[in-house]
């Protein structure tokens, strides 16, 4: 009895293990196997530099050109404002902050992150969009520096927390011996703390911009949506990700618009899969420094 | 070493963590020259007398100190700064910590952060302190290596050269020799007696047999007092308090 009692039960937890990567690897068979439909009718190329996303005209013109350009200009700004505002968190609440303000901040961050996306779109809508209209005198709010600067603020949090981690890797025994050599305390983190938690800071912007890039609905709510390529951040945008939420509904199962929008998931899979692998690589980079 | 003068003076000095005692009242010198050993069982506030010397003890806001600290008749907290008095008393941890860079930048890291930029004079420093620390030898060869791969013994001499690359005056060490082999152990040794010529040294250790060897005074502490201060030889052989005996006899600790 107890022999088949612990068979099952091994069993069980064997399917539970296994399921998860035979659940990936089925929603990747069945992505390649949608998304590659498209390139019957469009070449590679055509497909990845097309300038034009006209995807309902006759003949349709799928070109995905602005929604790349559309998802890297909102990453790159998100990035430009969330990493350093982000990695500076991170040494205050790490390093500087007395522990009940540590304590405090800690809670605020992961608080931020646990805000829902949409949570987040409808309240930049409504204060962030208009905000910068008037600001920048724009003829609309809706634009990719809008989009930005609210994923920032969903970057954050990753970064915030595991650099915090890496911070928290760093041996006593490094800080000590430096504030004894009568280094004051910004230059320890300047010179000891930061080098060696390096490979984590990486890992932290990596996966901070992963974020940024996968998000779809607020930035759906607040960059415009014009798929135009854009050229400079005062333009409304659409990323690939709010192109396929947007359109997913609307097409024809088995048309070629169909197709395509499963191809961008295939490129959005490729990058954030890159971005991931990039971080991961650095996180367990063995820390050989000369 | 009747007439040796007074390099540290230490009066009524109390010091508490998060409300408990930790040191009750300590007062007594230390000469200059000489290496001064403190004994004690674990929990008798060797270690916290250490890091309130240099002030390493800022760094936790748990700690209270209350008296006076003197190093060359200066109230370390009111008329030194404290990032001179941290080069002026150096300290050599427990655990052998050298810093995650290579063993040159190691050895220049207190005097860059003191402003020294001049590549010549760093490396004068650094081979000097190297040979006054008994590793030049073995390292002069791959001083551009991580730090991190030399061997424990050869990391603790390395902290031992490294504070002495900021020219201090006093140096401290936190039982310096308690993961190291014996060998190891002699050479750190070697180092001190040596050392002792040009600086004045604190030793904290929880090995009585090498308190015997290298010191030439010797502090009993016991939670948190200092029970007696004596030649070494006197302290091993015919201490005044009992406590002192029972330690060193090693009837308890």
């Amino acid at each position: 009895m107890r022999k088949y009692y612990e068979f099952v039960v091994e069993g069980l937890i064997f399917a539970s293990g296994i399921a998860s990567i035979i659940f990936v690897l089925l929603i990747f068979i069945f992505l390649l196997k949608e998304g590659l439909m498209v390139f019957r009718d469009v070449g590679l190329f055509d497909f990845l530099f097309g300038k034009f996303w006209y995807p309902i005209s006759e003949p349709p013109r799928l070109g995905i050109l602005p929604l790349i350009l559309g998802s890297l200009w909102v990453t790159v700004g998100a990035t430009i404002i969330s990493v350093p505002l982000g990695i500076a968190c991170a040494i205050f609440i790490g390093e500087i902050a007395p522990g009940w303000l540590r304590e405090i901040l800690k809670a605020g961050v992961e608080l931020l992150a646990a805000i829902p996306s949409i949570v987040l779109g409808f309240i930049g809508l409504v204060t962030l969009v208009p905000l910068v209209k008037k600001f920048f005198g724009l003829p609309t709010g809706l634009t990719a520096i809008a989009g930005s600067i609210m994923l920032a603020f969903m970057a954050m949090p990753t970064i915030v927390s595991i650099m915090e981690d890496a911070l928290n890797a760093v041996p006593k025994g490094y800080r000590e011996g430096s504030i004894a050599m009568g280094a004051t305390k910004w230059q320890t983190i300047h010179r000891i703390v930061l080098p060696s938690a390096s490979s984590g800071i990486i890992a932290a912007v990596m996966l901070g911009i992963g974020r940024v890039i996968g998000e779809t609905m607020a930035v759906m709510m607040i960059t415009g949506n014009a798929a135009v390529i854009p050229h400079t951040f005062f333009q409304p945008v659409r990323t690939m990700t709010a192109t396929i939420a947007a359109e997913m509904g609307e097409t024809v199962q088995g048309s070629e618009h169909y197709f395509a929008l499963f191809a961008i998931g295939i490129v959005l899979f490729a990058i954030t899969f890159l971005v991931n692998l990039l971080a991961d690589l650095s996180l367990h980079r063995k820390p050989v420094r000369a | 070493m009747v007439n040796a003068s007074e390099k540290i003076q230490v009066k009524e000095l109390s010091v508490t963590y998060d409300s408990v005692p930790a040191l009750r009242s300590v007062s007594f010198s230390v000469l200059e020259h000489e290496i001064l050993g403190i004994i004690g069982p674990a929990n008798s506030g060797k270690t916290t007398f250490l890091r309130t010397l240099n002030r390493l003890s800022d760094l936790n806001p748990k700690l209270k100190s209350s008296g006076e600290v003197l190093i060359d008749e200066k109230d370390i907290y009111k008329k030194w700064n404290v990032f001179q008095l941290r080069k002026k008393v150096g300290m050599v941890f427990a655990l052998p910590s050298p810093l995650p860079i290579s063993i040159f930048e190691n050895l220049a890291y207190g005097p860059r952060r003191d402003g020294v930029r001049n590549k010549t004079r760093l490396s004068e420093t650094v081979e000097r302190s190297l040979k006054a620390a008994f590793l030049w030898d073995e390292v002069k060869d791959r001083l551009n290596e991580s730090a991190m791969k030399l061997s424990g013994g050869q990391q603790q001499r390395l902290c031992i050269a490294r504070t002495l690359a900021l020219e201090p005056e006093v140096i401290l060490f936190d039982e310096p020799c308690s993961g190291l082999d014996p060998i190891s152990t002699a050479m750190i040794e070697d180092a001190m007696r040596e050392l002792k010529k040009r600086y004045t040294l604190i030793l904290v250790t929880n090995n009585t047999k090498q308190a015997a060897r290298v010191s030439d005074r010797v502090a009993f502490f016991l939670m948190g007092e200092l029970v007696e201060i004596d030649q070494a030889q006197k302290i091993f052989t015919v201490p005044k308090d009992k406590r002192t005996e029972g330690y060193v006899s090693g009837r308890y600790g």
